[in-house]
């Protein structure tokens, strides 16, 4: 059953036309992986499917419990509340708040006091706050951060902003996760036990997941599936096998010369 | 040995400082050592503190830069002085008090509203132009009495009423930004695109944070309007919404405690100095210039005063005068 489902979507900047025409679903419970050379405009895909971007044409439609959503032109946090989360390439945390916080502010929108409750500090102020705590630390827990609680998000090593950024996502409680080259700027170390964390996370939390990235170590191990952009256009979609022996994206990473040599 | 039981107590933590705050200034005031002219200064202060605290909230907190702070007090004052004119006794002075911060709130979410959905510093313009507009209505409408303004206001303000309003809205200001919705405030400074991707309404919380904000200057210009006895449009020009703004960024943006201490300090300087208007510039100015040469984060930076603080602190020079001793120990 699909749960995304992604129709003639286009995105123009001027005359560049960053996404162009792209058609592609995800099944639930699928973990997909979404490559392309450089500029290829997979992070401006993400964008539009996340409300940051509007796009040009097309339609993006969430699919939850047989009834179908259109969620192009919503806004980012509407989007988000309907189960869109997503983990951003160029990292942004909210720096200069702690680990907890960060992760804390995520859970706001499922947050049951209201402004009375935050000025005067309620009894259900109290109950909200212990349980935004716990279900924040488990979440750090995971991601190996609690101990990293109390520091500013700022001071954490890059890969751990990174694991930041995938709790903090995984704190909306979304049924869908794109993640953004979660893997970018970390060691060969770090990306296998990245890599492991990501599958044990779509068990565990039962989201789907699409995910960009450029290591492909790392995507030919977990993807069942992979879509290839290239030029803003869809060239290729097929399990991983299938993907590596393809020969327009072997084109598209290496050149035509070389594909014809 | 009880003193210290009393200490540990969590409230006494949270309230025993501006406890011991109200006894003291209170003593001083029945034993005749803080005479009315002093205690001028105190009111002055003391509305200052509730001006910054709010706008902090707005500009510091919530990252929306405000330049009309002192239309939102012209309101309150203005709402306030027209009830407690009419209205005799406290009942007077608590509708006038509720009149004016609601007035204030109003106007802020008519300004707000419109202003905040869009990306960019629309508030900024917005609020300029929107103080001028209502001190250019205050002056010529009858009800406030034009350019003269209003006079022989009623006065209610006495230390005690002073301190409830002051410490009780930067208590519930406190509260508030350690509340999720606070937070979700804080995450709009902190960055827009995550805020409102991880499922924050940015235009809802801006707006909330804005009327907050608004409802307490009007409160600040109430207490003035039921303190002093005359209110003139011209007290609250261009030059006050600088003046709050100058103790947010000279305390930090992003500190309550530097709000406080900024509005303490710079009260107390504009006292001394009273005498020499010009000078009293000259100085103010000499001090923002070395404080965004040395400290441009302001005195507090974003980081709240707090004993623990000062506790630190202390094991730090006790650490450097046992330093020696525990080296021979070693
Ligand atoms: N806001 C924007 N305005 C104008 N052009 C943009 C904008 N965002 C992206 N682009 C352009 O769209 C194209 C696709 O960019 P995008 O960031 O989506 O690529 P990408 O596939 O994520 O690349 P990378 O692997 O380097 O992250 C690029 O040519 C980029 O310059
Ligand atoms: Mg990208």
């Amino acid at each position: 059953m699909s749960i995304l489902k992604v129709e003639k979507l286009t995105k123009s900047f001027g005359g560049l036309t960053a996404v162009s025409n792209v058609n592609m679903y995800l099944d639930q419970g699928e973990l997909v992986g979404l490559i392309g050379p450089n500029g290829a405009g997979k992070t401006t895909l993400f964008n539009l499917l996340t409300g940051v971007y509007k796009p040009t044409a097309g339609t993006v439609t969430l699919q939850r419990g047989g009834s179908d959503q259109v969620i192009s032109g919503l806004k980012p946090s509407t989007i988000c509340e309907m189960g869109l989360a997503r983990t951003f390439q160029n990292i942004r945390l909210f720096k200069d708040l702690t680990v907890l916080d960060n992760v804390r502010i995520a859970m706001h929108k499922d947050v049951r006091y209201g402004l009375l409750s935050s000025f005067l500090h309620l009894p259900s102020f109290v109950r909200e706050e212990k349980r935004l705590k716990e279900k924040s630390l488990e979440l750090l827990r995971v991601m190996g951060l609690e101990d990293k609680k109390d520091e500013l998000a700022k001071n954490l090593p890059y890969g751990e902003q990174r694991h930041l950024e995938i709790a903090r996502a995984l704190a909306t409680n979304p049924v869908l996760l794109l993640l953004d080259e979660p893997a970018a700027g970390m060691n060969p170390a770090e990306t296998a036990r990245l890599t492991e964390l990501i599958g044990w996370i779509r068990e565990n939390y039962k989201v789907t997941i699409l995910l960009i990235e450029h290591d492909m170590s790392l995507v030919m191990k977990v993807c069942e599936r992979i879509f290839v952009l290239d030029y803003g256009m869809i060239i290729a979609n097929g399990t991983p096998a299938e993907i590596q022996s393809d020969k327009r994206v072997i084109e598209a990473y290496l050149g035509e010369d070389v594909a014809n040599a | 040995m009880k003193v210290k039981n009393l200490m540990e107590k969590p409230a006494f933590r949270k309230f025993g400082g501006i406890i011991v705050l109200y006894a003291v200034v209170q003593l001083l005031i029945s034993v005749g050592i803080l005479n009315d002219y002093y205690f001028a200064t105190i009111v002055t202060i003391g509305i200052n503190v509730i001006l910054a605290v709010s706008l902090n909230l707005i500009t510091g907190f919530t990252g929306q830069f405000s330049l009309g702070h002192a239309g939102f007090m012209s309101i309150g004052a203005y709402f306030c002085a027209i009830v407690t004119l009419r209205v005799p006794g406290i009942p007077g002075f608590l509708l006038g008090m509720l009149a004016g911060g609601a007035a204030a709130a109003v106007v802020g979410l008519l300004v707000g509203l419109p202003t905040l959905r869009l990306k960019g510093d629309y508030l900024a313009i917005a609020t300029l132009g929107m103080a001028e507009i209502i001190r250019i209505v205050f002056q010529n409408i009858e009800i406030t009495n034009g350019a003269a303004g209003l006079s022989n206001l009623p006065k209610f303000v006495n230390w005690s009423w002073l301190f409830l309003f002051v410490a009780g809205i930067t208590v519930l200001i406190v509260n508030f930004l350690h509340s999720s919705i606070g937070r979700a405030c804080i995450s709009i400074r902190e960055d827009e695109i995550a805020a409102e991707s991880m499922g924050i309404n940015i235009t809802r919380y801006k707006v909330t944070s804005f009327i907050i904000g608004a409802f307490c200057a009007g409160i600040a210009g109430a207490l003035y309007a039921t303190y002093f006895p005359i209110i003139k449009p011209d007290t609250f020009g261009f030059a006050k919404s600088v003046d709050i703004l100058v103790i947010v960024v000279f305390g930090g943006l992003g500190s309550i405690t530097g709000s406080i201490v900024g509005a303490v300090v710079l009260g107390l300087i504009s006292m001394l100095l009273a005498s020499w208007t010009d000078l009293r510039m000259v100085i103010y100015a000499i001090l923002l210039i070395v404080i965004m040469i040395f400290r441009p984060q302001g005195l507090m930076g974003s980081r709240e005063f707090s004993l623990a603080m000062l506790k630190r602190a202390g094991e730090q020079l006790n650490g450097l005068f046992h330093k020696k001793s525990k080296k021979e120990e070693n």
